[in-house]
């Protein structure tokens, strides 16, 4: 069995957002760069298929040079190569899929998986994308993974509840948290990444379908205020001013 | 023409769906353009109400074989109604579903995607975007260069406003073939309730509940006030058998609701990131320096196991949530 994880590099979850120059991207400086959050737990996936039943793991991000932190993680934790697809990272989530179908198309991918929303560009689009394009199955959201012969079985997050999706490989699956605990990577791990190497490739030239003109910070949220009293006052003085001035009632 | 494909529960559009449609509307009175409203199942009873929500046309596919969701055979449907009434613009609301469809599509239809969007207009033609990024911590404007559009829209943001449209009803194929993936099974949670992502009020809980258990008082006030509970991060991963689908925040749930009250909530970044999109927000909390107080309309500090069973109390004397 093959299998590939798509890795994406984001600004680390506690990064306060500052816009650059440009008025439409984000200010790189002191932006702490990570793995996004839901692809550990693609990757994680990846591994222990590969460990239950074997597995051929390979981990891809499209990116720039700062990428190979990413895909040097994951080698560290047990992907068994990693491809680097060098673009300028400004491509909308379709030109991300394009890109990594043009890289996936031929060389026999039993699975795909994915982060179901790469944190940031939250466009939770990348995975589906990349399912078409390749014209295969897809499970989104996934918080249970279950293989069978040329099959798959997935549950997946829904409104009030899940689903259960069954469908045939190849497919694509992006990962939700709840779908495994991701482990942190040995010594050992670590020391045999480093013999390893990075294969970088240029993306293909694909053209976006939207683009991103103005990145703007939210208004600021109007001051408050602290409702004086016992508990008893405080609630009563609460559920006042949310039906009089909110209106919320 | 302006699509826009529509959920059915029980017979009746589901509100995410309204609210998409309408906005649908909205874009074509803005533009010059009609509104097709695209249903699809085994059946399409309760299709109609799409008239009421300003549809020009509604379409209907029908066919055992829809009974069940297949992401592969409803975006094939999407894009070729998209193709065979050419229309250039195609909406879903955000929800399970079409955020797992309308991607889909787009790829199939060589068509930019905004998802999650809070924010539509038509700018010269085409349709442009506003949506949140980083979860909430920025907003992002985006233009389309495709030919045909497509965005899904965050539940509870655009108001779903009945506007009589002509309602004219089409019957739609069913594509054919093996489907690729099909849903088999549906496990609902127990309780019934909407989801946090739909919810209009929600009262949330975090460390400072110090247990599962005690979530029971934030259960009693928002079934008093008509909402639904959800949690931080740390009140998730605490072991207390709350499950991730209540988690609020960059990592979790982004929600958007009318009224959101924190208690025991401090108002870590990635906790705010996922919240701050909320019309009034109400914090609960004894750390008079929490950071929460700084984004709260109304901030009580307290002891939240003093002011929650309080607020419930008035909540029901005054009546509240009855409406
Ligand atoms: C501030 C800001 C500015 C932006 N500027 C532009 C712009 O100018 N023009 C433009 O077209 N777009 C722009 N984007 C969009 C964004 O960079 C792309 O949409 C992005 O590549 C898709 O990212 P996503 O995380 O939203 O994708 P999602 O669809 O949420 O990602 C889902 C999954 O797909 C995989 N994946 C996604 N991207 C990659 C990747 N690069 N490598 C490997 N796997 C990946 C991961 O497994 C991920 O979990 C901007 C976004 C932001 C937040
Ligand atoms: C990668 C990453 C992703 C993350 N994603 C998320 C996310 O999606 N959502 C999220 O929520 N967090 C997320 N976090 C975690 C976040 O950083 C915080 O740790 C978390 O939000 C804290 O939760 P809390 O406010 O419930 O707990 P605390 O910060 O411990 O706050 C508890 C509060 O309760 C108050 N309190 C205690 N007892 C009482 C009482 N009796 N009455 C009133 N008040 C009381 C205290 O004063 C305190 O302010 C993420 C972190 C990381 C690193």
């Amino acid at each position: 069995m093959k299998i590939l994880v798509a890795l994406k590099q984001v600004p680390d979850t506690e990064t306060r957002i500052k816009v650059a120059a440009d008025g439409k991207s984000l200010d790189p400086a002191d932006v702490k760069w990570i793995t996004s959050p839901y692809d550990e737990y693609a990757l994680e996936e990846a591994i222990r298929i590969k460990e239950g039943k074997g597995a051929e793991v390979v981990a891809l991000s499209v990116g720039g040079d700062t990428a190979k932190e990413v895909l040097k993680n994951a080698l560290a934790l047990g992907a068994d190569t990693a491809v680097l697809l060098k673009g300028d990272g400004q491509g909308d989530a379709f030109a991300v899929a394009q890109m990594i179908a043009t890289y996936a198309k031929d060389k026999g991918f039993d699975l795909i998986l994915c982060g179901n929303k790469g944190l940031g560009g939250d466009n939770a689009a990348m995975g589906p994308m990349l399912a078409e394009l390749l014209g295969v199955a897809q499970a989104n959201v996934v918080v249970k993974l279950e293989l069978g012969e040329g099959t798959f079985k997935a549950e997946r997050e829904v409104e009030g509840g899940s689903e259960i999706v069954e469908g045939a490989l190849p497919a694509v699956i992006t990962a939700q948290k709840g779908l495994n605990e991701p482990r942190y990577a040995s010594l050992k791990g670590i020391m045999a990444a480093k013999k390893k190497t990075i294969e970088e490739l240029d993306a293909a030239a694909v053209t976006s379908g939207a683009h991103v003109s103005a990145l703007t910070l939210p208004p600021e949220r109007p001051a408050g205020r602290l409702l004086p009293g016992d508990a008893a006052g405080q609630a009563q003085a609460l559920l006042q001013a949310l039906k009089d001035e909110a209106k919320v009632f | 023409m302006i699509l826009v494909f529509c959920e059915l529960k029980d017979g009746q559009i589901r509100k995410p769906s309204a609210e998409a449609l309408s906005e649908g509307r909205r874009l074509a009175d803005a533009s010059g353009k009609k509104v097709g409203a695209l249903f699809a199942g085994a059946s399409c009873a309760g299709a109609a109400e799409a008239a009421k929500f300003g549809a020009d046309v509604i379409l209907t596919a029908e066919a055992p074989t829809l009974a069940s969701y297949s992401s592969d055979a409803f975006a094939t449907l999407l894009a070729e109604a998209v193709k065979a009434k050419g229309a250039s613009v195609l909406l879903a609301a955000a929800t399970a579903v079409g955020k797992d469809v309308i991607p889909r599509a787009a790829a199939r239809l060589g068509a930019g995607y905004a998802s999650d969007v809070t924010g539509l207009s038509m700018v010269d033609g085409k349709l442009q975007a506003v949506r949140p990024v980083y979860a909430g911590k920025a907003f992002a404007t985006t233009t389309f260069s495709s030919a045909v559009q497509t965005a899904t829209t965050r539940p509870n943001v655009f108001p779903a406003a009945e506007k009589a449209g002509a309602g004219t009803v089409e019957a739609l194929a069913a594509p054919a073939g093996d489907f690729k993936s099909v849903v088999k099974e549906i496990l609902a949670k127990a309780g019934g309730k909407v989801d946090l992502s739909e919810a209009n009020v929600i009262v949330s809980g975090g460390r400072g509940m110090k247990d599962g258990a005690n979530f029971k008082i934030l259960e009693e006030l928002a079934d008093a006030i008509g909402g639904v509970v959800g949690a931080s991060r740390a009140a998730v991963d605490a072991g207390w058998g709350l499950p991730h689908s209540m988690q609020v925040g960059q990592t979790g749930k982004v929600v958007s609701p009318t009224l959101y009250i924190a208690c025991g909530i401090s108002g870590a970044i990635q906790h705010i990131a996922g919240m701050s999109g909320s019309k009034f927000i109400v914090a609960i909390n004894k750390d008079p320096e929490a950071p929460i107080f700084k984004l709260a309309n109304y901030g009580i500090v307290g002891d939240l196991f003093e002011v929650v069973p309080e607020l419930t109390k008035a909540a029901k004397a005054m009546g509240i949530g009855s409406n």
